[in-house]
């Protein structure tokens, strides 16, 4: 059991956690009943791979990806090995703007369950599916 | 309950089937990885150029804005339009004038005797706390480009500089200072600096987005001084559309749509 765990998980413990936070997310997407708690399953979902993403960007012992403001002798000095005193700037753009976006979409789930419940009074999943049914019926 | 045992079982099989998976990926912060380094005897990976190149092509010390506005200025540009569609389609949804908006949906804030002594303290603070906010908000859209921040970053904190004022007080102090005109004009005004950025180095002769040709109108020394003050522009675009969509999210969320009352 110890060998396991400092063989296999804790050289990739990122990854580890990054999967149980996605299957929390997806967990509750798929167990849940009510809106409300899908969309935080959705939105754990998202923050575990942004997570993964961040984590991929990890160097060991490298710095921040500002260059010093006089970066010009400090870029001279960066030749194609010592770009490893630099983490990868790639993920920290993608999951930027992803953030933001995940809060505007977010926000868009969100004023669809309000119009929801305007209309059904309710957000648990199954009353909803019996009312719809109901209004078919009654056609 | 079968919901529950079927969910289980789904999770149980993708989590081990991704946990096997796992097992072959680069360990944590290894430099070598193949999204850091490249694959072994191929070329470079993109990360390693812009380490490398990206302060020589642009002249912007923080590697992430150069990268975002800059080589990937089209990809920021459809998430900034994202954002904006996001704004458009609660407005749809949720927006209610006319009769129906008549009626507040809640109590309105600082209505009775307890409220108006929790504003005094509340309402204070955010009084002296909001000015702060928005200057180190504007500080980090317009130093985004030598120290960690940006266009989104900024705009994020601008937008809750007003939500702050909503929350503290009631919407219709944060809606004077922001109206509801103002901010929809706003976001689409963000979205046409950004696009304008694109269409300028196309009406001289270069490509959408190509900022470098900008040295003849904006009389920088060299096409990499013009990447850099093309970037600032783009994000300052950029902060205009989160920090509208952003107020413009929280105030319709909060009045079911009708802009009165609030939380």
């Amino acid at each position: 059991m110890a060998d396991f765990f400092f063989n296999t998980v804790k050289p990739h413990f990122n990854f580890w956690i990054y999967v149980i936070l996605m299957m929390i997310g997806l967990w509750s997407l798929i167990a849940k009943n009510n809106l409300i708690k899908k969309m935080m399953g959705l939105a754990i979902f998202q923050t575990a791979i942004i997570l993964f993403y961040v984590s991929l960007g990890v160097k060991d012992g490298a710095t921040i990806p500002v260059l010093e403001h006089y970066g010009a002798e400090r870029a001279a000095l960066i030749s194609d090995s010592s770009a490893d005193a630099i983490v990868n700037p790639v993920p920290h753009v993608l999951m930027l703007t992803a953030i933001v976006v995940g809060v505007a979409t977010l926000g868009v789930a969100l004023a669809l369950c309000q119009m929801i419940f305007k209309e059904f009074d309710t957000l648990e999943e199954d009353e909803l599916l019996r009312k719809i049914k109901a209004l078919h019926d009654d056609d | 309950m079968n919901a529950k045992i079927f969910a289980s079982i789904a999770v149980a099989i993708t989590g081990a089937v991704l946990l096997y998976g796992v097992s072959d990926f680069p360990t944590f912060g290894d430099p070598r990885s193949p999204a850091s380094a490249g694959v072994e005897g191929g070329a470079p990976s993109a990360s390693q150029y812009y380490i490398n190149e990206s302060y020589g092509d642009t002249k912007v010390p923080n590697l992430v804005t150069s990268v975002l506005a800059d080589y990937r200025g089209y990809d920021t540009l459809f998430e900034t339009v994202v954002v904006f569609a996001a704004g458009m389609a609660i407005f749809a949804i949720l927006r209610v004038v006319g009769k129906e908006a008549k009626q507040p949906t809640g109590p309105r804030a600082g209505s009775s005797i307890d409220g108006d002594h929790q504003r005094i303290i509340v309402g204070t603070t955010c009084r002296l706390a909001v000015p702060v906010v928005q200057i180190f908000a504007l500080y980090v859209v317009a130093h985004g480009h030598h120290s960690p921040g940006g266009g989104f970053q900024g705009g994020v904190m601008l937008g809750a500089s007003f939500i702050l004022i909503a929350l503290a007080g009631n919407l219709d102090d944060a809606l004077t200072r922001l109206s509801e005109k103002a901010y929809l004009s706003l976001a689409a005004i963000g979205i046409m600096i950004y696009a304008g950025f694109g269409v300028l180095p196309q009406l001289l002769g270069k490509n959408f987005l190509d900022y470098g040709v900008l040295e003849k109108i904006l009389f920088t020394d060299g096409p990499e001084m013009a990447r850099s003050h093309s970037m600032l522009g783009v994000e300052i675009g950029v902060a205009l559309t989160v920090m509208s969509i952003m107020f413009a999210i929280f105030a319709n969320l909060s009045t079911r749509g009708t802009l009165k009352g609030g939380l």
